[in-house]
């Protein structure tokens, strides 16, 4: 058996893709959550496969993420970081690339600061390119995994209720869960300052809530974006205590919703700014389990990305499947 | 070229094939003590439950079942083109010091128990592996055999030996498919 709707070379975001293509990388995540269960956390798939993780934005949980699902799919990897490498010596992003092809890669995992980043470099190398994160465009492995948490706890997407909350002008996180959700047939909101929502947001097919209040009476769940704190100063918003006060996701607020509200967070969280600890840590979190989905859904990325060369597929048929 | 196709066993016979097996299972391990049985994804699986009713049914005991999707240890995986459905794989508990018995559906090239085996010791170190399978069509492209075989079919090169099961076909049989030149 082999899967409908193959996602082609690359991943840059999920607006290119169809709802299928994206069920179908919900559907292989779900085996693969099995492999972080084992003792030998490894199977041998990418075995002599090279991946870069190539990052020219500082990020922990997403760049760990990547790289353990590398590793327990056996690929090698390497981690090139814009500080410390020929980056800070003003090479440019596809010299950069190119360098490293030379050197016989096969996958490049970028983060960059520059929306379309990745869709540039896609055009420019052969190795399969996965976007971590490009500007204020899209991440398209968050919006998966996102997706794939709100599926386990409701077991469905379709007709679901997900607000996304804060500064989603900012947020390629936010883009990216609008275009997946709207995809699978959910339906979305957004909750923010006006000073932090993009014009014309409504084109987006989204629902506009002004106040937080309005946002969880109508949400099944909420997905709480990082406030970057860079914007305070910049500013967007007056002051934390006062965003608190007007957005932030307390318990008395979650008590007085007519159902229990799922909590998302993509992190890293500024407890006491947008989100309380009393909800990060309570009974309708799901902030961790979206942590260890972020492995099962990079390495569903991976496998359904690899591999696949048609000039040597056919000196490789074995009849049935290989039985 | 037409697809000429034949049973080689209906519902009845693949049902006496299996208790045959079951009985065999338990005699070769000396009793149920130690015993899992793992199918292979997709069809195997459902094999494997059918032997471990039918060996509840004649000795009363429940032996432990799982299940091995082995898509992921394929050695062909760099060359086949779309991406095939990874299924699951769940073996019930740790298999350090059991007789596992793999259960698949048609034993063809052996590729795909070498895969299997790769597999199971990456979740422990069993006692001991045998192999069960339905059917043996020949063929093998690896130096492996069968331990326990329902039937031999002498299959050639291009025919296709399908084992449907109720499950997942709607029906228990074995058919043999084979182009002819009319």
């Amino acid at each position: 058996m082999t899967a409908a709707a193959p996602l082609g070379k690359d991943l840059l975001g999920l607006e290119p893709l169809s709802g299928e293509q994206i069920s179908l990388i919900l559907d292989t995540a779900e085996p693969f959550k099995e492999i972080s269960e084992r003792a030998i956390k490894k199977v041998p798939t990418l075995r002599g496969s090279t991946v870069v993780n190539l990052f020219f934005e500082n990020s922990t949980r997403t760049r760990i993420s990547f790289e353990f699902a590398e590793k327990r799919l056996s690929a090698d990897t390497v981690n090139v970081s814009s500080t410390g490498s020929s980056v800070s010596k003003g090479e440019t992003l596809v010299d950069t690339a190119r360098n490293l092809e030379a050197m016989r890669i096969d996958m490049v995992v970028i983060r960059h600061g520059s929306s379309g980043a990745a869709k540039f470099l896609a055009g420019r190398i052969e190795s399969n390119v996965i976007n971590a994160g490009d500007g204020t465009h899209e991440h398209p492995t968050q919006g998966l995994l996102d997706l794939l948490t709100l599926r386990d706890h409701f077991k469905r997407i379709e007709g679901l209720r997900v607000c996304i909350c804060g500064d989603v002008l900012h947020s390629r996180v936010a883009r990216s869960n609008i275009w997946g959700l709207r995809k699978l047939g959910a339906e979305v909101a957004v909750c923010g300052p006006r000073s932090l929502m993009p014009n014309a947001i409504d084109e987006m097919g989204v629902t506009v809530f002004s106040r937080i209040e309005e946002a969880i009476e109508w949400a099944d769940a909420l997905n709480i974006l990082r406030l970057q704190l860079e914007r305070m100063t910049a500013g967007y918003i007056p002051s934390l205590r006062e965003y608190n006060r007007v957005f932030g996701v307390t318990r008395e607020r979650l008590e007085r919703a007519p159902r229990d509200v799922l909590i998302l967070h993509p992190g890293p969280m500024n407890r006491g700014v947008e989100i309380d600890s009393d909800v990060a840590d309570g009974p309708h979190s799901v902030i961790l389990p979206q942590v260890t989905n972020g492995v099962a859904v990079r390495m569903a990325v991976l496998y359904l990305l690899s591999g696949g060369r048609p000039e040597l597929a056919e000196s490789a048929k074995a009849g049935k499947g290989g039985a | 070229m037409t697809e000429h196709t034949e049973t080689i066993l209906d519902a009845s016979a693949v049902e006496r094939t299996l208790r045959r097996m079951a009985g065999e299972i338990v005699e070769a391990n000396g009793g149920t003590d130690n015993l899992v049985i793992v199918g292979i994804q997709r069809r195997g699986v459902q094999l494997a439950d059918r032997i471990v009713a039918l060996i509840n049914a004649s000795d009363g005991v429940a032996v432990p079942r799982g299940a091995l999707d082995i898509t992921l240890y394929r050695d062909d995986l760099q060359t086949i083109g779309p991406r095939p459905v990874v299924g699951s794989t769940e073996l019930p508990g740790s298999i350090d010091g059991c007789n596992v018995v793999i259960v698949d559906d048609v034993l063809f090239t052996g590729r795909t128990i070498r895969a299997a085996l790769d597999e199971l010791a990456d979740f422990g170190r069993p006692a001991r592996i045998e192999l069960a399978v339905l059917i043996d069509r020949g063929g093998r492209e690896l130096p492996i055999q069968p331990d326990i075989v329902g039937k031999k079919v002498a299959a050639r090169a291009g025919d296709r030996v399908d084992v449907q099961v109720h499950e997942i076909d709607g029906q228990s049989a074995v058919v043999l498919v084979s182009k002819r030149f009319e």
